[in-house]
């Protein structure tokens, strides 16, 4: 009873976000999470806080945890000064952690985000590039968006001398050096090994699920599959 | 509380000499604002800013993803600060959101937690051999435009004003989550009222829309887009703010944070295909502005040049009812100044009869 709790204890934001939580429920009245799923911060404040191991297990294999946006609506709401964001993010880590998140559909996502987001940052330097935001996986961006894509160098340029090149102004190519010192601090920080926790358990995963391995096809089904269970 | 209670929430924004962070999606969506932000804090009002090539994203995004871990964010905002005090400064000041968010939590979790600032000290030195300084003066690129916005008001070349009628224009601001909801002291006016683009609008000239989903988040929400079998979560959130808002009939959207100037803009693209309805006025979308192009519209700045022709809501209905003049042939001219054909149509930007918002036909 409680290793679970004493793992999530280990990281700042859950002794930041969580106190006493007496349950009054305002964080899911204010979430907009909850207004498009199945979803009550509430009741997962209320899980953590009672300790229990199976309890939480379940918490860290579930779909239930991979709902909330992060906007972090809900800390300034809190009458006791509870983050639900915050308890959401420990919760997500040790999933990660331990390999749980794969046992849920959105949990699977991780991969997903990870190759999109993580490994664009270890690439360029940025989160985002305009060319991975491509127009065939993004059709909400619009029929500008594809216009843009389709004239990047020409309509940057317009604001930007460095476009894809080094020197100061957006989108600039982060030098050599610069992408030296990020891979270091993933690699001292632990980044890395996090990175690498994704893709090892994914890869189990997807194995299981008759992919071989966590290939493109295996990112396509995470990044595209909905069960429309969640509602 | 009401109305006057932002004055409660004042932050102390330095006068000059800023280190500039930039934005992985301010300059990937909206790159004449950062190029605007720095002509009109380093021309139109004549202070010391640095657009340093050395600084990366903080990553935020992957950490509110859930793919970077703290103690990689920590470090990679140390080397930020590094930069910040080889170059020289002591006031950083960034263009994303997102990124104000996490400097701040991270300002604050040290604070608390002084043995993770420590750890984050050794990292980095290990990691590059640099040292930081924290800064002395932490603002978001809309708290340097708000402190100096009397200043803008005086160079003003434009109100906001309809010059067809003399009124002023109806703004609906949108401030973005992380700007103050994390710690509300940080932000100007707090998270309740927040005043930073409210104190903009009225100092130039324009009315607010105080309309009931203002706080609601625009539906980022992170994985909630980047991923797209969630996107329903984001498209959901962005409709309930545009429904809510669309009786009062607001003039344009002013947005403090890139992503919800992005979000806001597409999604009305994505409902206008899916559902036939626009939210503007005459079957047009409503039109979605960054501060910075409305701070350089109220300067005089030519549109084309601020980037609104990268905006999928055709910002030309406001520009018109602005008095604005502008060539309509130049909207759609590269860099050489070469005519780059134009975008496919798009429903939002219509205006046909059927698309026109209308409240007796909503739920």
């Amino acid at each position: 009873m409680g290793k679970y709790f004493d793992m999530l204890m280990e990281d700042v934001r859950l002794k930041e976000g969580l106190t006493a939580c007496m349950n009054c429920g305002v964080c899911t009245a204010v979430c907009p999470a909850a207004g498009v799923y199945n979803y009550d911060p509430r009741q997962i404040v209320s899980i953590v806080q009672m300790r229990d191991d199976d309890s939480i297990e379940e918490l860290l294999k579930s779909d239930t945890i991979w709902y909330c946006g992060e906007c972090m609506s809900c800390r300034p709401r809190c009458p006791r000064g509870n983050t639900p964001g915050y308890v959401i993010q420990a919760l997500r880590t040790l999933s990660q952690k331990l390999g749980f998140f794969v046992e849920s559909e959105k949990g699977r996502q991780q991969l997903a985000l990870k190759r999109a987001i993580g490994d664009n940052i270890l690439r360029t330097g940025y989160c985002l590039t305009p060319r991975n935001i491509r127009p065939e996986l993004h059709p909400e961006q619009g029929t500008v968006w594809k216009w843009i894509i389709d004239n990047d160098e020409q309509i940057y340029g317009r604001y930007t001398d460095a476009y894809g090149k080094e020197g100061a102004g957006a989108l600039r190519k982060c030098s050599d050096q610069t992408l030296d010192e990020i891979h270091k601090i993933f690699e001292i920080t632990g980044g890395k090994a996090f990175f690498d926790t994704i893709e090892h358990y994914s890869d189990i995963k997807a194995r299981e699920m008759g992919f071989d391995g966590a290939d493109e096809d295996y990112f396509m089904e995470v990044y595209t599959h909905n069960s429309n269970q969640h509602y | 509380m009401k109305r006057s209670s932002w004055t409660d929430y004042q932050k102390e924004i330095a006068d000059d000499n800023y280190y500039y962070a930039r934005s992985c999606i301010r300059q990937n969506f909206f790159p004449g604002s950062e190029k605007v932000f720095l002509d009109i804090v380093g021309r139109d009002l004549g202070r010391n800013i640095f657009d340093d090539p050395k600084h990366t994203s903080c990553t935020g995004i992957g950490y509110h993803s859930d793919v970077v871990p703290l103690e990689t964010i920590m470090t990679v905002v140390a080397r930020q600060f590094a930069l910040m005090s080889e170059a020289g400064y002591e006031n950083f000041t960034s263009s994303c959101i997102t990124s104000f968010g996490i400097y701040t939590e991270l300002l604050a979790t040290w604070e608390e937690f002084p043995e993770m600032e420590e750890r984050t000290r050794e990292y980095l030195y290990k990691a590059t051999g640099r040292e930081f300084t924290k800064p002395k003066n932490l603002a978001h690129t809309s708290d340097v435009i708000f402190h100096h916005r009397e200043e803008i008001a005086r160079k003003a070349k434009r109100k906001l004003i309809n010059t067809y009628t003399g009124e002023p224009l109806k703004v609906v601001e949108h401030i973005g989550c992380h700007y103050a909801k994390i710690f509300p002291k940080k932000g100007v006016g707090g998270s309740e009222f927040p005043y930073v683009l409210a104190g903009m609008v009225e100092s130039w000239g324009g009315e607010i829309v105080d309309y009931p989903e203002r706080r609601h988040c625009c539906g980022f929400g992170f994985r909630n887009y980047l991923v797209q079998a969630n996107r329903g979560y984001s498209i959901t959130n962005s409709h309930k703010k545009l429904e809510s808002m669309a009786p009062y009939k607001p003039d344009f959207i002013v947005c403090n944070c890139p992503g919800c100037s992005m979000f806001l803009d597409k999604w009305q693209y994505t409902i206008a295909e899916m559902e036939g309805t626009t939210y503007g006025q005459n079957g047009a979308g409503i039109p979605v502005l960054t501060y910075e192009e409305m701070a350089g519209l109220v300067l005089g700045y030519d549109p084309w040049e601020l980037g609104m022709q990268m905006h999928q809501v055709d910002v030309e209905p406001l520009l018109d009812k602005m008095g604005v003049e502008y060539d309509p042939t130049a909207k759609y001219l590269g860099k050489n100044g070469r005519f780059l054909g134009r975008p496919q149509k798009a429903l939002v930007n219509s205006c046909i009869e059927e698309a026109i918002y209308k409240t007796s036909n909503r739920r």
